[in-house]
């Protein structure tokens, strides 16, 4: 009943731990090795001296530390904002775009065009030209505030980039999972919902990242139509104090935000793969 | 220990389990060269498994696996060095859907075992001929059906030239008539040289094929013998029992 390894399998699991060992201590040496590298290459250049002053300065950081953080503050909640609509805006127009009912043909049509129409427009564009464009046209009822309609700009050009991830994944998914779903008798919507989304979804994940941290990189567009975000926090203090120590402080928030969220759901998926496949 | 009855391949104490849920317990397998082993038991009893196992698909938990007298279970061997002596067939086939039948057939050779295109493509289109398959190289995989998939599956194992063929169930999408004919290529590949471990339910099968009948029971290997012998005259009860349920 009671197991214990054998001296062989004691033996193997110690040459297992060693390899692993020896792994990670080449992976370590090349590391260092390479980032040294690179910092004595960028601290020994002519320049270097102008540079740190310029960005590497504590008291500026210190300084601007507060007021960007309110910019950042703005930032985030038109992310957590226009993050979900991406992602429902995104799988309904890649769904839209796999129907094959005649009566569709419109919709068909539409998720298409729109697609190619905001995949082809810089970002940048479409949240002047909703900032500054609606707002003028003066209807009743519309918000004019530069929050919404920017937040609304984002929606539309990322929605179209992650339908087309969505799209790809659902691509993706052999055709007899879609056969066995609808020998299930499964109405087509059914299959979508419960068959081919999820493991297109699943498929899709790390390009979806891809995505959504540069959606969240793209909220400093909105600075464009003057909105006191982060970036524009920054350069506002580098403008006044002739110094860019702001801008890596900007920055930094960015990757705060950014690095952990793409390790979670790293982490995330290789748990569900390992669930699956029973390990 | 024991080096004594050493065969091509031999496992020893093998033991492999899913998250606690123990599949193979202490099996012992020697297969010898030429030998024709069928590996026989209930569903579940985990004969894909020890395949699985047995070509370094699988981690094993304990237990030795030796290939030609080497311990193949050793870290430190390089798996593919073992994986291009032996061919699999999997339960399920495993063609790749995006290459043509011939491509599927070509792909280990040209790349891994280099040998020219033009050699590897006549080699194949010969066993696909073999097989009934002729007319089928150029078509994919999802265009075939499931007895001519499986074929495939066995012509893409047998194209490299494997000292030793695992075959899983490769009869079990097959007419009676293309089950004699797969016999009938199975015996002449194992008189050629070859040397084949298969999973199988099909005792008929197993009795025509095999010069070695194992039975799997309780993650281990429970009886084993000629097949006139432990289909004949089994000596454990469990065997007994197994074999009045899938013969009734
Ligand atoms: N990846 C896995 N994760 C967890 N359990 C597994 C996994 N693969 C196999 N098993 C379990 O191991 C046992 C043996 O499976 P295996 O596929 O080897 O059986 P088998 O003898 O080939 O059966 P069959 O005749 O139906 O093909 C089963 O109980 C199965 O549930
Ligand atoms: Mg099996």
């Amino acid at each position: 009943m009671t197991w214990a390894p054998s001296e062989r399998e004691l033996e193997r699991q110690a040459v297992r731990r060693r390899l692993r060992l020896q792994q990670t201590a080449i992976a370590t040496v090349v590391t260092v090795v390479v980032a040294v590298g690179l910092v004595l290459l960028v601290v020994s250049s002519p320049g270097w001296d102008r540079v740190r002053d310029y960005f590497l300065s504590w008291s500026h950081a210190r300084d601007s530390f507060a007021a960007i953080a309110e910019g950042f503050w703005i930032n985030i909640r038109i992310f957590l904002v226009a993050e979900p609509c991406v992602l429902v805006l995104g799988a309904l127009v890649a769904i839209a775009r796999q129907t094959t009912s005649p009566w569709l043909a419109p919709l068909r049509l539409l998720a298409t065009g729109y697609t190619d129409l905001f995949r082809g427009i810089p970002s940048i564009m479409v949240v002047v030209i909703c900032g500054i464009g609606i707002p003028a046209l003066g209807l009743s009822g519309v918000t004019s505030s530069l929050f919404w309609l920017t937040t609304f700009a984002l929606v539309l050009c990322y929605g179209a980039y992650v339908a087309e991830v969505f799209r790809a994944g659902i691509l993706a998914i052999h055709p007899t999972q879609v056969a066995s779903a609808e020998a299930l008798a499964l109405t087509r919507a059914q299959t979508m919902r419960f068959v081919v989304l999820p493991q297109a979804v699943r498929r899709v994940v790390p390009p979806l990242m891809n995505d959504l941290v540069s959606l969240q990189k793209d909220t400093a567009l909105i600075s464009a139509v003057g909105v006191f975000e982060a970036l524009r926090a920054a350069q506002d203090y580098q403008g006044y104090n002739f110094n860019g120590t702001p801008l890596l402080v900007a920055a930094a928030y960015f990757l705060v935000v950014a690095v952990p969220l793409t390790r979670l759901t790293d982490w995330l998926m290789r748990r569900q793969i390992e669930k699956e496949q029973g390990r | 220990m024991t080096a004594t009855v050493s065969g091509l391949l031999e496992a020893k104490a093998l033991r492999k389990s899913y998250r606690g849920r123990v599949v193979l317990d202490g099996l012992d397998l020697v297969v010898a060269e030429h030998d024709v082993v069928c590996l026989i038991g209930a569903s579940g009893s985990g004969k894909s498994t020890l395949l699985r196992c047995l070509n370094l698909l699988e981690t094993i938990d304990d237990g030795i696996i030796r290939f030609d007298g080497r311990e193949i279970s050793d870290p430190l061997v390089d798996p593919r060095s073992v994986r291009r002596e032996i061919g699999m067939v999997f339960q399920a086939y495993n063609l790749f859907p995006h290459l043509s039948v011939l491509d599927n057939c070509t792909l280990a050779q040209v790349r891994v075992h280099g040998v020219p295109a033009g050699e590897a493509a006549d080699r194949a289109r010969a066993l696909l001929a073999r097989f009934g398959l002729a007319d089928k190289a150029d078509a994919h995989p999802d265009a075939l059906s499931g007895g001519q998939q499986q074929r495939v599956a066995l012509v893409r194992a047998m194209c490299t030239r494997p000292r030793l063929l695992l075959l899983d169930e490769i009869t079990a999408a097959l007419d009676p008539e293309l089950v004699g004919e797969v016999l009938e290529i199975v015996r002449a590949e194992a008189e050629a040289g070859t040397t084949l471990v298969l999973a199988t339910h099909e005792m008929s099968f197993a009795r025509e094929v095999a010069t070695k009948v194992c039975f799997l029971d309780g993650g281990r290997v429970l009886e084993q013998g000629p097949p006139e012998q432990l289909f004949g005259d089994p000596v454990e009860e469990r065997t007994r029992a197994f074999l009045a349920r899938v013969r009734s």
